[in-house]
């Protein structure tokens, strides 16, 4: 066994791979982030608090009607992406007009909304949600051992992550959508219906936030703040990939898991700034960020 | 002239009770995390905990009248010291309790010195309250981070658990209880082999138990709380670290925790209490009716609860027998001067730096399959008994003790 | 007499709305010198102080356009520096001289007034690096950026040894004003803090109606004008931030001093959203929004203390409220029906 930089290169692949798994979770949520901001031109600050309804809606049916992880993991989405459109139409849809900043401040408000009614209601301990049974124990890599789970997580992002792109540069569906954010107007001649679109990709960019958090569930523990910290880290993660390509934001997500797991082994004190610090460096050397186009 | 007689009459039954049984106005601030990380070990349970206290000495003692108030610091010392100083100040509390978090309890230990007014620490660990930040108005009750890294460690040390790996929040009371916890392993003749200092909050502990495993040291010491320790913990599970044969040692584990973590995840977890409701029947019973003042059946008391508990009807005591409204200091030495003795934590006594002293217990969380019924976490391990259990008096380093 | 009384009429209420600004600002001195005689003084004191903050945050996105969303930085690091120079005064830290050397400057403990000079200028200094990397992206990304550069400093706060972590700075001396009086006395500090925010106050008020102010204004409405015209704006913004920085920095320090007391809470991001919830509460872009909105937040924390954990609800409940029904906020809506 070789040793990079003082640590065997054993090690080394195995923070690698766990830098690969929170990647996983930037990616979808900084994914679901560029989609929204796409289309509505708001930065959905309830990103957070909407990714932590998704686990606590996980927590919620398994605890009230037994429905386990996999059904969750189809049934909150949808759930919480209901919500969203919701969201969408009481609220947001009054903002489209206004300063892009109202709708920063709005989705704020609603971020803590979420979090105090979840905190009432559930306490902040922090609740258990356990591995389902399919994806318990794990492999022995010989260099480090991977839960089952943790590999669940890559592939699962990884897959949603790519049919998202391809849905939206690659088909007919998403060429009316960036259609309609180019030029909603022209859109609408075309006789297609842009305010439901825009309802929908709200909902949608919603769902894979709740998607993040019933996968994030039974790694982390279920808690009303799981997400307001988390979402500060995306987005700094946003601002680094640029908000432009949704190839760009995934690509961050998971760069950024990565150079992060690198330094918990090399400078671990440094863990939970380096994205932080990236973000300034690329803001002197790029200002658009890395996939960004300039504004 | 019937009437006249029948005023003086009352007149001298009044002066009589007067004379027998002054009566005694007292008002108790409970100041806890209400809706936060340690909600649960302290927060509406401590008020249920103060509620049984107050009505079980007033029951023996009509003529003590007290008042009890409620807090939320929300673990900001700014916010704790605020509403110390009100209360304090405006609301006119005699006795501040409980104050989970030690970065509020020192906050307001200090709002308590400047006052002149009691303060009864439950909830908080940091063993600097009656250490180098002692002050005559304040009293820590139940644990402390010496008390805590020092069980654990020792028993672990003592039972094999000769080689340690830390996981330490990168702050300074993670610092405080690895500092601790180390020169404990290390008197006790074992080794440090290695820490890492994980930022606070962090969601993913992964990356460190990794370190922690490959360091092949056969204790990972958890010097961290509330959330950050049942994550680690979680995860720890996940990554089969105790089924590897490492064994994970919590510095600061509470009940409500293992509960909240389930024993599935918990178990082989060695951590150290001074109180645990399924100890003896006193325990058992007293539980039950804390489960019925909380109004919740599914939770079981910390010890911080019981301190909570203990500690008013010990100040009470005091209380009564001092009479008035002497202020913080007086109750304090009142209270220092006589032993202590209560249904949950027996015999002992304060010092005189402010610390109580009680027996601790290590425990380690059984197998899901040891488990008889809810609540049945713990098997006592060892006791250390009140002479051992905390810090010694000469190594405290608290102003008071000189004295 | 007939024809006199017309004007005379119409002269009343145009004197009232010419000086309404003076008018307003004489009722809120007065008021402040004497409320402490019928509210709890230290509640004041620490209103005042938030007051001031949401004062310099509303100079940025009141006057300028740019909504910061991290100025919990500049008045947290000021409170942490002045609690620390009045506390222990030593400062010490690592610089690079081909390999890191430890500079230490050995203050004694400063009295009051020099340790919030201090913190003032160490918080002009953290907006002066944070505004050259927030500046170089408008709108949206420029509230993320100053979030998440908030959000890293928090971080370091929270392990920087001299913060003293989780238990913040605590038992800060509050001292002797120029080495003579004694703040310890409730009185003599309420008047030390009464003057900081009628400073603080009037200044911004200066600033916003000086000819920088004007050009500040000028961005806000439309930025490529105002670069069209000549003027470099993103010098403009840099110095608009520091000035914000710094009289957050201001209120940090004297917040610090006030409660002895420098804690995590004042940099954390929370602080950084309620300094934003005040300042929309109070109407942005008005010169009393955030004094008025500041005083109401926190006169409903604290009498919602006892509801403890809805807090946070109703505080988002008003954000949505605000964003969706009452966007020019209190003042604003004041000064709206005033003119109508």
């Amino acid at each position: 066994m070789f040793e990079i930089f003082g640590i065997p290169s054993g090690a080394l692949f195995g923070q690698l791979l766990i830098g690969l798994i929170n990647g996983s979770f930037y990616a979808l949520l900084s994914l679901g982030l560029a989609v929204i901001f796409g289309m509505l031109n708001i930065i959905n600050f309830s990103h957070g608090a909407q990714y932590m309804m998704g686990a606590f809606a996980a927590y919620l049916m398994l605890k009230y009607s037994g429905l386990g992880y996999w059904p969750a993991l189809i049934i909150a989405p949808l759930v919480v992406g209901l919500t969203g459109v919701i969201v969408e139409r009481v609220f947001l849809q009054w903002l489209y007009k206004l300063d892009h900043l109202y709708g920063l401040l709005l989705t704020f408000g609603l971020a803590l909304i979420i979090e105090g009614v979840a905190r009432n209601q559930l306490g902040s301990a922090g609740l258990p949600y356990v591995v389902p049974d399919a994806l318990r124990g794990g492999q022995n890599l010989g260099f480090m051992f991977l839960p089952n789970y943790r590999a669940w997580v890559i592939f699962a992002s990884l897959a949603v992550c790519i049919s998202t792109w391809f849905v939206i540069e690659r088909t007919r569906l998403g060429a009316y959508l960036r259609a309609a954010t180019e030029n909603p107007t022209l859109v609408r001649a075309f006789g297609i219906n842009v305010p439901v679109m825009i309802t929908l990709t709200y909902g949608f960019g919603v769902a894979l936030a709740a998607f993040a958090g019933v996968m994030a569930a039974p790694i982390y523990n279920v808690s009303p703040q799981m997400g307001s910290e988390l979402i500060i880290v995306v987005f700094a993660v946003v601002v680094i990939g640029g908000m432009g390509s949704i190839l760009g934001a995934i690509i961050t997500g998971f760069g950024l898991g990565i150079i992060e797991g690198l330094t918990k082994v090399f400078f671990p004190e440094a863990s939970n700034t380096v994205i932080f610090v990236i973000m300034a460096i690329v803001l002197l050397v790029r200002p658009a960020g890395l996939f960004g186009r300039r504004a | 002239m019937k009437k006249t007689l029948g005023l003086a009459a009352l007149a001298a039954m009044l002066a009589c009770s007067a004379a027998q049984a002054q009566q005694v106005n007292v008002k108790i601030g409970v100041l806890s995390d209400m809706s936060s990380l340690y909600a649960d070990i302290g927060g509406p349970g401590s008020v249920a905990a103060a509620k049984l206290a107050i009505a079980d000495f007033t029951k023996d003692h009509p003529n003590v009248k007290v008042e009890m108030i409620s807090g939320d610091h929300q673990n900001k010392p700014d916010v704790g010291s605020n509403i110390a100083n009100q209360w304090y100040d405006v609301d006119k509390v005699d006795m501040i309790i409980d104050v989970p978090n030690s970065g509020v309890a020192l906050a307001v230990s200090q709002v308590a010195a400047t006052k002149n007014r009691l303060f009864i620490v439950s909830g908080a660990a940091a063993s600097d309250l009656t250490g180098p930040k002692c002050n005559a108005d304040t009293i820590h009750w139940t644990y402390d981070t010496w008390m805590l890294s020092n069980g654990t460690a020792t028993a672990m040390v003592k039972t094999g658990g000769d080689t340690w790996f830390f996981l330490t929040a990168d702050y300074a009371f993670g610092h405080a209880l690895e500092r601790d916890a180390g020169a404990v392993v290390e008197k006790n003749g074992g080794k440090v082999l290695g820490k890492v200092r994980v930022p606070l909050n962090t969601n993913d502990f992964s990356s460190f138990l990794l370190q922690a495993q490959s360091s092949k040291a056969k204790v990972i010491g958890l010097a961290n709380a509330g959330g950050d320790t049942i994550n680690s913990i979680k995860q720890a599970a996940e990554f089969g670290i105790v089924k590897g044969g490492q064994k994970l040692a919590g510095l600061l584990v509470f009940a409500s925790d293992v509960n909240a973590l389930g024993l599935p995840t918990a178990q082989g977890l060695s951590l150290t209490e001074t109180w645990y409701w399924d100890m003896n029947d006193a325990n058992r019973a007293w539980t039950k009716r804390w489960q019925a003042e909380r109004n919740a059946a599914g939770k079981y008391p910390t010890m911080i609860h019981a301190g909570v508990y203990a500690g008013i009807l010990h100040y009470l005591k005091a209380r009564l027998a001092l009479g008035g409204d002497p202020d913080g200091k007086t109750v304090a030495e009142k209270m220092k001067a006589t032993p202590t003795d209560d249904i949950l934590f027996g015999k002992g006594e304060i010092r005189v730096d402010g610390r109580k002293t009680h027996p601790a217990y290590l425990f380690e969380v059984k197998k899901p399959e040891e488990s008889k019924y809810p609540g049945d976490f713990y098997t006592l391990k060892a006791t250390i008994p009140a002479n051992e259990a905390f810090r010694p008096l000469p190594e405290d380093n608290c102003p008071l003790v000189k004295g | 007499m007939e024809r006199v009384a017309p004007p005379s009429q119409a002269a009343k209420p145009s004197f009232l709305r010419a000086n309404a600004e003076t008018i307003a600002f004489a009722v809120m001195a007065v008021g402040l010198a004497i409320a402490p005689f019928f509210t709890y003084p230290l509640f004041l004191m620490q209103a005042m102080c938030f007051a001031l903050f949401a004062c310099a945050f509303n100079l940025l996105i009141g006057y300028v356009g740019l909504l910061s969303f991290g100025h919990a930085l500049y008045f947290g690091w000021a409170s942490y520096l002045a609690a620390h120079l009045a506390k222990v005064g030593v400062i010490s830290f690592p610089i690079w001289f081909g390999s890191w050397r430890w500079i230490v400057i050995p203050f004694p403990p400063l009295s009051p007034e020099l340790a919030i000079l201090g913190g003032t200028l160490f918080a002009a200094l953290l907006g002066l690096l944070a505004g050259l990397l927030a500046i170089r992206r408008q709108g949206i990304y420029f509230a993320m950026i100053t979030l998440a550069l908030a959000q890293m400093m928090f971080f370091f706060a929270l392990q920087a040894k001299f913060t003293g972590g989780e238990d913040g700075i605590q038992a800060v001396p509050r001292g002797h004003l120029f080495g003579l009086i004694d703040l310890k006395n409730e009185a003599a500090m309420y008047i030390v803090v009464l003057f900081i925010f009628l400073g603080g106050f009037l200044l911004i008020y200066r600033i916003i109606h000086s000819p920088f102010g004007e050009v500040l204004k000028a961005i806000r409405e439309n930025e490529p004008r105002a670069i069209s015209l000549g003027y470099k704006t993103d010098r403009y913004k840099l110095i608009a931030f520091v000035l914000s920085a710094a009289l957050a920095g201001l209120a940090g320090s004297t917040k610090a001093i006030v409660l002895q007391l420098a804690s995590l809470t004042d940099v954390n991001w929370p602080m950084s959203g309620e300094v934003v919830l005040m300042s929309l509460v109070g109407g942005l872009g008005t010169i009393f929004g955030p004094v008025v909105g500041s005083f109401v937040i926190l006169l409903m924390q604290y009498k919602l203390s006892v509801v403890g954990e809805w807090v946070l609800v109703i505080q988002g409940i008003i954000f949505v409220s605000c964003v969706l029904l009452f966007r020019r906020g209190i003042v604003g809506e004041i000064a709206a029906r005033f003119k109508g």
